[in-house]
Formats: C-alpha cells, sequence, structure tokens
C-alpha cells in the first residue's frame, strides 16, 4: 500500500503533467515560429526564384529522392506480396480471387504507397536534416549564417522543404507501381490467375484520381517531415548527445505526425466521397 | 584623450543573461575606431555571452547596445541583418560551411550582397584566402583541415566584405602557441593594412599583451567589468589584486 501513502506519487504526477505540458507548449510555439517563417520566406523565394539554393536543393532531392529509390522499390514491391497473400487467403474461401486485385490496388495507392515511403523518407531524410543541422548549431554555423545577414530559414530549411515536395511524389509513384507488381506476382503465381486477367482487373477498378488521392498525402507527409527534421535540428542542445536526441525525436515525432495526419486525410477523403 | 575619437560600439546599462540567471550586470563600455579592444575574464564568466549579445545573436535583459550609432537591440529583423552583414564575426571553432569549400565559404557573402561577376568573386575570395596565408587551400572542404587553419579560414569569410569591425571569439583557444602567435601577428596586420577595428575575447595573456590597446576585465562574483585600462598599465598599477594576479601569474609561469 504505499505508494499510495505519501503525497509524493501524486505530486510527482502532477508535476510530469506539467513538465509535459510545458514541453509541449514549447515545441507548439517553436513549430509555429518555424512555420511562420517558412511562409514569409517561400513567399519572398517565390518572388525571387534565384534567391533559392538551387544546389542545395538539388543535393537533398538526390539524397532524400534518387539514393532512396531502391529501397522504396524493394519495400513497396514487398508490401504489396504481403498484401496480396493475405488477402489471398481470405479471398479464396469465396472463390473470389480475382479481388485480390481490388484489394492490392486500393490499399497500396491509397494507403500503404505514400505511408511505406513516407515510413523510408522518415528515417532517411527527416533524421538526416536533424542531425545536420543539430551539428551547424554546435558548430556555430547557424550563428555564422545570422551574423553574416543569412536567414537560416532561406539557407537550411527551404531547400530541404523543396526538394522533399518534390521528391516524395515521384518516389511514391515507384513505390505504387512496385507494390501493384508485388500484388501481381501473388495473384498469378500463388493464385494462378492469367497475368492479362489481373492486370485488366487492376486498370478497371483504379482511377488516376486513386493514385492522386495517395500523392496528395504524400506531399503532405514529405512536408511535415522537412518541417519535423528542421524543427529538431534547431531545438538540438548543443552537444553531441543533444543531436543524437534531436535525430531521435525527429524521427518519432515525424512518424506520429504522418499516423495522425493520415487518419485525417483518410477520413477526409471517405467524409468527401472518394 | 579619447574625445576626439568617434566610438564604433557603445555599450550602456547592459544587463545580460541567459534564462533567468543573470550573468552581467549595469556594464558601460566604448571602442573607438582603429583599436584592438580585448574582453577579457576567467572561464565561465560570461565573456562569450557577452560577445554574443554585443554581435546580436542574443537580446538582453536591459540597456542598449549600438553599432555604428545604430542600436542593435531595438532593430527589429531586417534591420539587425542589415546591419550585422557590416561587421564580421569569427567563431570559436571557424563555423565554416561543411558542405562548401573553403574558397565558396568566402565567396558566399560576395555572391549574396554583391552584384561582381563570378570570376571576379572567386578572384577575391582566392585575395582573402591569401591573405591568411591559405594559398593552395581553396578548394579544399573544412573537414581536410587543421584546427588553426579552419579559425583563419572563418577569418578570411569573417572579412570577405571589408568589414570596419572585427569580432572575434577565443581567437587562441585550442591552438599551440606558435600558431597562436601567428594569428595574433595576423590580428595586428589587419589593423595595420586596413585600419580594421577589432574585438577579442579570450583569455589568453600572450596575445593580450601582443595585441591589446584596452581591455576589460569582467568579474563573475561582482558581475561587472572590474577593470579597464591598458593590459601593461594594469599588470603593474591596477589597485585590485586579483586583476593584478591574474594579469602577472602566467608571466611567472613563463619565466
Amino acid at each position: 500500500m504505499s505508494i499510495f501513502n505519501g503525497e509524493n506519487v501524486f505530486t510527482d504526477f502532477v508535476e510530469k503533467i506539467g513538465k509535459a505540458t510545458q514541453v509541449i507548449l514549447k515545441d507548439l510555439r517553436d513549430l509555429t515560429l518555424l512555420v511562420g517563417d517558412i511562409t514569409k520566406t517561400s513567399w519572398y523565394v517565390i518572388k525571387h526564384p534565384s534567391k533559392l539554393r538551387w544546389r542545395d536543393v538539388g543535393y537533398y532531392m538526390d539524397l532524400c529522392g534518387s539514393q532512396a529509390l531502391p529501397i522504396v522499390i524493394m519495400i513497396c514491391f514487398l508490401m504489396g506480396l504481403i498484401l496480396a497473400f493475405q488477402a489471398a487467403v481470405q479471398a479464396r474461401k469465396f472463390g473470389g480471387e480475382i479481388f485480390v486485385a481490388d484489394a492490392v490496388g486500393f490499399s497500396i495507392l491509397k494507403e500503404l504507397g505514400p505511408l511505406m515511403v513516407a515510413m523510408i523518407a522518415t528515417g532517411r531524410a527527416g533524421s538526416a536534416f536533424a542531425a545536420e543541422i543539430g551539428t551547424m548549431k554546435v558548430n556555430e554555423e547557424i550563428s555564422a549564417l545570422e551574423t553574416m545577414g543569412f536567414s537560416p530559414c532561406r539557407f537550411l530549411v527551404i531547400p530541404k522543404v523543396v526538394s522533399m515536395l518534390i521528391a516524395m511524389p515521384v518516389l511514391t509513384v515507384f513505390g505504387d507501381v512496385s507494390g501493384l507488381f508485388g500484388g501481381f506476382v501473388v495473384g498469378v503465381t500463388m493464385l494462378d490467375l492469367p497475368g492479362m486477367a489481373y492486370y485488366t482487373r487492376t486498370i478497371a477498378v483504379l482511377y488516376p484520381s486513386t493514385m492522386a488521392l495517395g500523392l496528395i498525402k504524400s506531399v503532405v507527409f514529405g512536408l511535415l517531415i522537412a518541417i519535423v527534421g528542421c524543427l529538431r535540428g534547431f531545438q538540438s542542445e548543443s552537444d553531441a548527445q543533444g543531436v543524437g536526441r534531436s535525430t531521435t525525436s525527429s524521427v518519432v515525432t515525424s512518424i506520429f505526425l504522418i499516423v495522425i495526419a493520415d487518419s485525417v486525410l483518410t477520413m477526409l477523403y471517405t467524409f468527401l466521397g472518394y | 584623450m579619447n574625445n576626439k575619437r568617434k566610438p564604433i560600439v557603445e555599450v550602456r546599462n547592459l544587463t545580460i543573461g541567459y534564462d533567468r540567471q543573470t550573468v552581467m550586470e549595469e556594464l558601460n563600455f566604448s571602442v573607438f575606431t582603429g583599436e584592438i579592444f580585448v574582453i577579457l575574464g576567467c572561464s565561465g564568466c560570461g565573456k562569450s555571452t557577452l560577445l554574443k549579445h554585443l554581435i546580436g545573436l542574443y537580446e538582453p535583459f536591459r540597456g542598449e547596445i549600438k553599432i555604428f550609432g545604430e542600436s542593435i537591440v531595438r532593430a527589429d529583423e531586417d534591420e539587425k541583418r542589415e546591419l550585422m552583414r557590416q561587421f564580421g564575426v569569427t567563431y570559436q571553432g571557424g563555423a565554416l560551411f561543411g558542405s562548401l569549400t573553403l574558397a565558396e565559404n568566402v565567396s558566399l557573402p560576395l555572391e549574396e550582397y554583391t552584384t561582381l561577376s563570378r570570376e571576379k568573386i572567386k578572384e577575391r575570395a582566392y585575395e582573402k584566402l591569401a591573405l591568411v596565408d591559405l594559398q593552395g587551400f581553396e578548394e579544399y572542404m573544412p573537414a581536410e583541415i587543421s584546427g588553426g587553419m579552419k579559425k583563419r579560414a572563418g577569418l578570411a569569410r569573417a572579412m570577405a566584405l571589408d568589414p570596419k569591425l572585427l569580432f572575434f571569439d577565443e581567437p587562441s583557444a585550442g591552438l599551440d602557441p606558435i600558431t597562436s602567435a601567428e594569428l595574433d601577428r595576423l590580428i595586428l596586420r589587419l589593423r595595420k593594412e586596413l585600419g580594421t577595428t577589432i574585438i577579442i575575447v579570450t583569455h589568453e595573456l600572450d596575445s593580450i599583451f601582443t595585441v591589446a590597446d584596452r581591455v576589460i576585465m569582467l568579474d563573475k562574483r561582482t558581475k561587472s567589468i572590474i577593470a579597464e585600462g591598458e593590459p601593461h598599465d594594469l599588470k603593474k598599477n591596477s589597485d585590485n589584486d586579483w586583476v593584478r594576479e591574474f594579469l602577472n601569474r602566467s608571466n611567472l609561469k613563463q619565466v
């Protein structure tokens, strides 16, 4: 019974809640400031496109886009494979093997394609952004940028956001196609469906809009990953462990926010009748 | 004696700190054009914090800092940026941008703030790097050079726009005595050749006696300036025991 006796348990509890609230409020405040800064700087960059660091955009598109392509293709292919496999077991009971094409098509395009790509990008890009900005903070590079009269947002954040906004939908298209192909492989080998039948069924049930819905998701996810990565980088404490913690926290926060955004968007799509 | 000289940096009733803790209270001092001014004090007394306030990175609790006659405390973001661009800052570790070569690091301010052609910018960057004895290293990445070289490259970048005012954070920290002495000579040369006003934060006694025209000494306990003046003079004639001790002790070590 001892843990119920002391006031300590209660005060500890209240203290913990209070501290957690402080952290959340600080995060919200920093996030609002960063988003405000990004909005302001984006407007400036739209008016003066030459002020965008195009070379950095290229670098990050390579880092977050083309270098991530093999892993995206492989993971999404396997996702399609697993999904088709699971669907096949159920569909077989009703003799509706061909509906595996529907299941795989919709799940991959609307949900798993964008989601898997976002998870990979969080691990690759989001963590890299946080570590990079955190390390720059340790080396006083951020201070140097500021005292040279440069906006850290324009130099460090905007190129990352732009490259993610471009790279994510492109990666998702590749992920979608390889996911569909994964389903196709199961359909043809395990369910003995004629390849042409599976293909025709897939084409018949999916519309370009189905893919577009997924791509919109991927753009939102990309934006979240870039913003959270940069936010955690700027929040990083100025030592090696601080950078480590901020990198971890960027991944955790990104995944959390991506799942929330995904739920919201999925509900919105359903509500709007798509 | 100082009446005819114009202050380039003016600090009035400045109280600084971080979080809720006050580090220094009611500081008053001026730095005059062409001077090498040293901010001195033991580790952890708030030298670097003071520097970061002077260059506008931190906001003071109270008081006024004027640079070139304009307040950096009350400036809005754009005015502050405009003001910051007129002076150079050399950071402890050089703070070079890791993804750019030395020449690109130095070129950066030129690309952003001048209308010079690409060739002219490159030429100017090479020239600045030569000034700090880094010829032949222009295309190296910051990670490939030593700590002392990074500091010098940082100095070259701070001088890219030919500022009238330079700030130095611990120029000799982490350098061997010879490299550190070379850096001191470089600082003196800059002042002589370009007439730059230089403000240095350090606790390195050797370089203080070599370069400083005037020093202020910060004291942790009283949270204020404990001594101000010419270093050799303070060493002999300061009425404060602690100041004399600080300035003399390492002198004993040298002998």
